[in-house]
C-alpha cells in the first residue's frame, strides 16, 4: 500500500444513483402530464437491463455483483425509457434495452470502454427499426378526452389491446416538434401552428414542465460537482444560436430559439445524456466543442432532417469525434510554455 | 494585502490538525539506543567515519558527504558506536540502508561546536558551515540546503514554505507558534546570503496562531507573512511559488530559474541553529498522531526509535494495524513501528482500518475527469492511466507523466478508486529504466564503433608498415641476413614447442574451479554477444 492513504471517491455507484435521483423530479412531472405508464416503461427497462447486464458479465467472466450494482446499467435503462414514447409496447422497450446493454456497452468492453452512449444507441436502433412506434406519443392528459387509467395503460403496453371503443389514434398524437414540422410543410406559418392546442406559451403543453424539471435536476448535478456546465451550456448555446440565426432571418418559417430549448429531448440530452462521462469529450475546451456540435447538429436534424428530434443522432455523431477532440484540446500543463503538440 | 494567485485543481481533505496542535512541543528524552541512517538526504549516502566501539560526542561528524549532492550526518548524542551496518530504514522500497547504531552514555556531552558570524564571513564560508552541519530540507525532499542556497544572479523572491498543507501534520505549526523569533533569525541568514528583493512566508490560513506569531516576529525585518487559502497541495514548492508570485517554475526546472528560492520553515530554523549556535542537524520536531492516546509534537533526536515516540504520545491504540511516516497524502507506509526518526520524519501516524479505511477495489475508469479537475499540475490522469495500462509508455511521456508531483489528489478523488499515483510511479520508473538502457546501448554502440575503427586503423597501419619493410628488405637483404633470420625463426619455433610441453596452470584443477572458469568464459562470450547486439 502506498500513498495516498485517504480517499474521498464515493464509487461509481454513488455517482450513478445521484444522477438517477436528479431525474426524479422530471419523472414526477412526466407522470402528472402523461399518466403513470412511464413508470411501467422505467420498470421494464430496468429489469431487462439488470438481467442482461448480469448475463453479459457472467458470459464475459466478470464479477457480477460490483458491476450490476454500480448503477450504470440502470441509468442507461432510465435514459432510454425516458427517451422513447411512454406507453410503448413492452417488447419495444426490451429490444431497445438489450441493444443498448449488449451491443453498445458490453461488446465494446463494458463499463468505461464504450465509444457510443448506450441509451442513444438503443434509441437510434429503435427509431430506425420501428419509426411508427417511436413517433407516436400519447397526448398529454390535459388535451385528450380519451383518458386511459393506469390499468388500461398497463394492459395496452403488455398486450396491445385497448378498452372497447378506443383506437390508437384517439390516444396518440404527434409531438410538439413533429407537429410543427408537419404543419410547416403544409405551408402554415409558425405563429399559426403555435396557436394549436398542444402548445403552451413557449413549448408543448405538459412537456415544457418536464423540461424545466430536467433543467433543475441538471443544476443539482452541477452543484453536486457530478457534471461541469461546459457540455450542457455549449449544447444549449449551439442549439440556441443556430435557431436564433434562422429565426431572425425568417420568423414565419423558423420557430423561436427558446422553443427548441424546451421541446423534444433538449434538456434531458443536455444535462443527462451528452454529459455521460464515458462517451463525452473530457477536456474543458473539448467539452465545449462537443456540446456545441451536438446542439448545432440537433437543430440541423430537427429542421432539415427527416426525424422529429435530433438529440440522439447528434450525440452519437459527436461521440465518434471524441478521441479526436480530446487529442487536440489538451490543456497546458503547469510549467509548460504552451500546449505540447507531442500529445497527438 | 498581496494579490494572491491560484493553481489549477487541489482538494480539501479533512484536516485533522486539532488532534495534535493543542499541546506545546514536548522534549523527547534522549533514547538509550539510536539508529542513524547515513542516507537522510537526497543524493549519495554519507561515508561512515566511525567504527563499532568508537566513542562519539553529541554533534560529532559520523558520516561525511560523498559527492556533490550529499550531506553530513552527526551523532545525535554522546555514546558508543555499536554497529555500522545495513538496517531497516523508513523508505517505501523497504530495503535496508547503511546505518550507525549508537548506545547513548546518558551524558549527552557536546562535541566542540562554534557558530559563525554570517555577516562578516564570506558567503562561501557560511554555505560551507551550513553544509558541514548536515542541514537538509525538512519539507520532505531532504535536499541539501547549501546547494539550494547557491544561487548565481539576482534573486527576486525568497519564499519560506510554511503552508503545511498535509492533513494531520502540525510540526511546522507548533514550531512557528513557539519559536518564531528563531525562525526569523534563520530567515535573516538566508536574506543576507541571497539578497532577495522580497521575502515571503506562506502559511495556510488554517493556522491563525502561527500566522500571528510569525507576523509579530517578522515585524520590521523586511519579511512579509502571507496567509494563503487552505487547499492541498499548497505546500508543494511549485504550487506555493505560483500562489505567492504568479510565476510558474518551468517543467523539469528549478525555482532559481525564475528568480525564486523556496525553503521550508523548519529548515530555516535549522539554519539558525547551525549558523548562530553552531549546532548540526541532530534533532527535529515530529508530530505523533492518529491512532494514539495523546497526539502531540515532540522535539526528538534523529535516530530515536518510533516506538519510544509512540509511548510518549500515550501509546498506539490496540487496533493500530500500520503506520505512516509523513502525511496521509504523500507519506511513506510503514508496516510496523520498528523504525527510527530521520531528518525527513515530520510526522508519524498510527493508522487503523477505522481511521484510514483501505481503498475499495478499483472499478473501470468512467472518464468522469474528477482527477483532471483536481490535478494541481493540470495533467489528465485518466488518459495517462489508459496509456499506462496499455503499456504505452511513450504516450504517457507525451502526456507529461514526468510533471506529476505524486501529490495524490487524483487517487483521492477518483470515483472508481483507481490507484492512479501508483500507475504514474510505475510509468516513471519504467521510462527511467528504459532511458538508462537506451543510454547504455548507445554507449556500447559507440564503444563498439570506436573499437572497429581502431582495429581497421591498426590493420591499415600494420599493412603499410609491412609493405614498407618488405620494400626495404627487398632492396637491402643479403644472403647472410636471410640465414640469420631463418635461424631466429627456427629458435622461436623450438621455444614455443618447449613451452607447450610444460604443464599449463589451468590443468589438473578441481572440477569446481574448472566449472567456474567455464562459467566465466561463458559470461564473457555472452557479454560480447550482448555488446554486438546492442551495436
Amino acid at each position: 500500500m502506498s500513498s495516498p492513504h485517504i480517499f474521498e471517491g464515493h464509487g461509481v455507484g454513488q455517482t450513478m444513483f445521484r444522477v438517477m435521483a436528479a431525474l426524479v423530479p422530471g419523472i414526477i412531472v412526466y407522470v402528472i402530464a402523461f399518466g403513470p405508464s412511464i413508470l411501467v416503461s422505467l420498470a421494464i427497462a430496468s429489469i431487462t437491463a439488470v438481467a442482461v447486464e448480469a448475463l453479459m458479465l457472467k458470459i464475459r467472466d466478470y464479477p457480477v455483483k460490483p458491476f450490476v450494482f454500480d448503477g450504470s446499467v440502470l441509468l442507461t435503462a432510465w435514459l432510454l425509457a425516458l427517451s422513447i414514447p411512454p406507453m410503448s409496447p413492452w417488447w419495444l422497450i426490451v429490444t431497445g434495452t438489450v441493444i443498448a446493454v449488449v451491443f453498445a456497452k458490453h461488446l465494446y468492453g463494458g463499463l468505461g470502454n464504450n465509444l457510443f452512449n448506450p441509451a442513444m444507441v438503443g434509441f437510434a436502433a429503435l427509431m430506425i427499426s420501428f419509426p411508427a412506434y417511436m413517433t407516436h406519443w400519447p397526448a398529454p392528459m390535459a388535451l385528450t378526452s380519451a383518458h386511459l387509467g393506469f390499468a388500461d395503460q398497463l394492459s395496452y403496453m403488455l398486450t396491445g389491446s385497448l378498452p372497447a371503443g378506443m383506437d390508437v389514434d384517439a390516444i396518440n398524437m404527434a409531438t410538439p416538434l413533429d407537429t410543427l414540422k408537419t404543419q410547416l410543410h403544409l405551408h402554415h406559418t409558425v405563429s399559426e401552428v403555435l396557436r394549436m392546442p398542444i402548445y403552451d406559451v413557449i413549448g408543448g403543453k405538459g412537456t415544457v414542465w418536464i423540461a424545466v424539471m430536467y433543467l433543475l435536476g441538471g443544476i443539482y448535478l452541477w452543484r453536486a460537482r457530478i457534471i461541469t456546465l461546459h457540455i450542457p451550456l455549449a449544447f444549449l448555446g449551439g442549439l440556441f444560436l443556430m435557431a436564433a440565426f434562422f429565426y431572425l432571418k425568417d420568423a414565419d418559417h423558423y420557430v423561436a430559439p427558446w422553443f427548441h430549448l424546451v421541446t423534444g429531448g433538449t434538456m434531458l440530452g443536455a444535462f443527462f445524456i451528452a454529459t455521460d462521462p464515458v462517451t463525452a469529450a473530457s477536456t474543458p475546451k473539448g467539452k465545449i466543442i462537443f456540446g456545441l456540435g451536438i446542439g448545432a447538429l440537433t437543430y440541423v436534424v430537427r429542421v432539415l432532417g427527416g426525424y422529429p428530434d435530433g438529440v440522439a443522432f447528434s450525440v452519437l455523431i459527436m461521440n465518434a469525434f471524441v478521441p479526436l477532440i480530446d487529442a487536440y484540446t489538451q490543456p497546458r500543463v503547469f510549467g509548460h510554455v504552451k500546449q505540447e503538440e507531442a500529445s497527438r | 494585502m498581496r494579490t494572491l494567485h491560484t493553481f489549477h485543481g487541489g482538494i480539501h481533505p479533512p484536516e485533522h490538525k486539532s488532534e495534535s496542535n493543542g499541546r506545546p512541543i514536548a522534549q523527547a528524552p534522549v533514547p538509550r539506543h539510536l539508529v542513524v541512517s547515513l542516507r537522510q538526504h537526497m543524493g549519495a549516502p554519507a561515508k561512515p567515519l566511525v567504527q563499532p566501539g568508537d566513542k562519539v560526542l553529541k554533534g560529532q561528524l559520523i558520516g561525511e558527504p560523498a559527492g556533490f549532492i550529499s550531506a553530513a550526518v552527526h551523532a545525535p548524542t554522546s555514546g558508543t558506536v555499536t554497529a555500522v551496518e545495513p538496517m531497516t530504514v523508513p523508505h517505501s522500497s523497504g530495503l535496508p540502508d547503511l546505518c550507525v547504531a549508537i548506545e547513548a552514555d546518558g551524558e549527552d556531552r557536546w562535541a566542540e561546536h562554534s557558530p559563525i558570524d554570517y555577516k562578516s564571513a564570506s558567503p562561501q564560508a557560511v554555505l560551507d558551515h551550513i553544509r558541514d552541519r548536515g542541514v537538509v530540507g525538512l519539507g520532505g525532499a531532504v535536499f541539501p540546503t547549501h546547494i539550494k542556497l547557491q544561487v548565481n544572479g539576482k534573486l527576486e523572491t525568497l519564499v519560506i514554505n510554511a503552508a503545511e498543507c498535509e492533513p494531520w501534520i502540525t510540526s511546522d505549526d507548533l514550531l512557528m507558534r513557539e519559536r518564531a523569533d528563531e525562525i526569523v533569525k534563520g530567515i535573516e541568514v538566508l536574506q543576507h546570503l541571497l539578497q532577495p528583493a522580497e521575502t515571503l512566508v506562506g502559511i495556510e490560513d488554517n493556522k491563525p496562531e502561527a500566522i500571528a506569531a510569525m507576523a509579530r516576529a517578522a515585524e520590521g525585518k523586511g519579511i512579509d507573512v502571507v496567509a494563503v487559502p487552505t487547499l492541498y497541495p499548497t505546500g508543494g514548492e511549485k504550487q506555493l511559488i505560483k500562489i505567492l508570485t504568479g510565476k510558474e517554475v518551468p517543467s523539469g526546472g528549478r525555482p532559481y530559474q525564475i528568480g525564486v528560492v523556496c525553503t521550508n520553515v523548519a529548515t530555516v530554523y535549522s539554519v539558525h541553529r547551525a549558523v548562530n549556535l553552531g549546532e548540526p542537524m541532530i534533532s527535529r520536531i515530529v508530530t505523533v498522531t492518529g491512532n494514539v492516546r495523546q497526539p502531540g509534537n515532540f522535539e526528538a533526536r534523529i535516530g530515536t526509535p518510533v516506538d519510544e515516540l509512540l509511548q510518549l504520545a500515550g501509546g498506539a491504540l490496540p487496533d493500530t494495524s500500520r503506520y505512516i511516516m509523513g502525511g496521509p497524502m504523500m507519506g511513506t507506509p510503514l508496516p510496523n513501528s520498528g523504525y527510527h526518526v530521520q531528518k525527513a520524519s515530520n510526522c508519524f501516524i498510527a493508522a487503523s482500518d477505522s481511521l484510514f479505511p483501505p481503498e475499495p477495489p478499483a472499478m473501470p475508469c468512467t472518464r468522469c475527469t474528477h482527477c483532471a479537475e483536481a490535478c494541481p499540475v493540470n495533467l489528465r490522469p485518466y488518459e495517462l492511466q489508459w496509456f499506462i495500462r496499455g503499456k504505452n509508455f511513450d504516450k504517457a511521456r507525451a502526456y507529461n507523466v514526468f510533471d506529476c508531483i505524486e501529490c495524490g489528489c487524483c487517487s483521492y478523488v477518483c470515483s472508481s478508486n483507481i490507484p492512479l499515483v501508483q500507475y504514474f510511479r510505475y510509468a516513471k520508473s519504467e521510462l527511467m529504466e528504459r532511458d538508462r538502457e537506451k543510454r547504455a546501448a548507445e554507449m556500447a554502440r559507440q564503444r563498439s564503433e570506436m573499437k572497429q575503427q581502431r582495429l581497421e586503423r591498426e590493420k591499415a597501419e600494420k599493412a603499410a608498415k609491412h609493405a614498407a619493410a618488405a620494400a626495404a628488405a627487398a632492396k637491402s637483404e643479403t644472403a647472410e641476413d636471410k640465414a640469420a633470420k631463418q635461424a631466429a625463426i627456427a629458435a622461436a619455433v623450438e621455444r614455443a614447442k618447449a613451452k607447450k610441453a610444460e604443464p599449463q596452470n589451468t590443468e589438473n584443477l578441481s572440477p569446481a574451479v574448472q566449472a567456474e572458469i567455464a562459467a566465466v568464459e561463458e559470461r564473457r562470450t555472452k557479454s560480447g554477444e550482448a555488446v554486438n547486439e546492442e551495436a
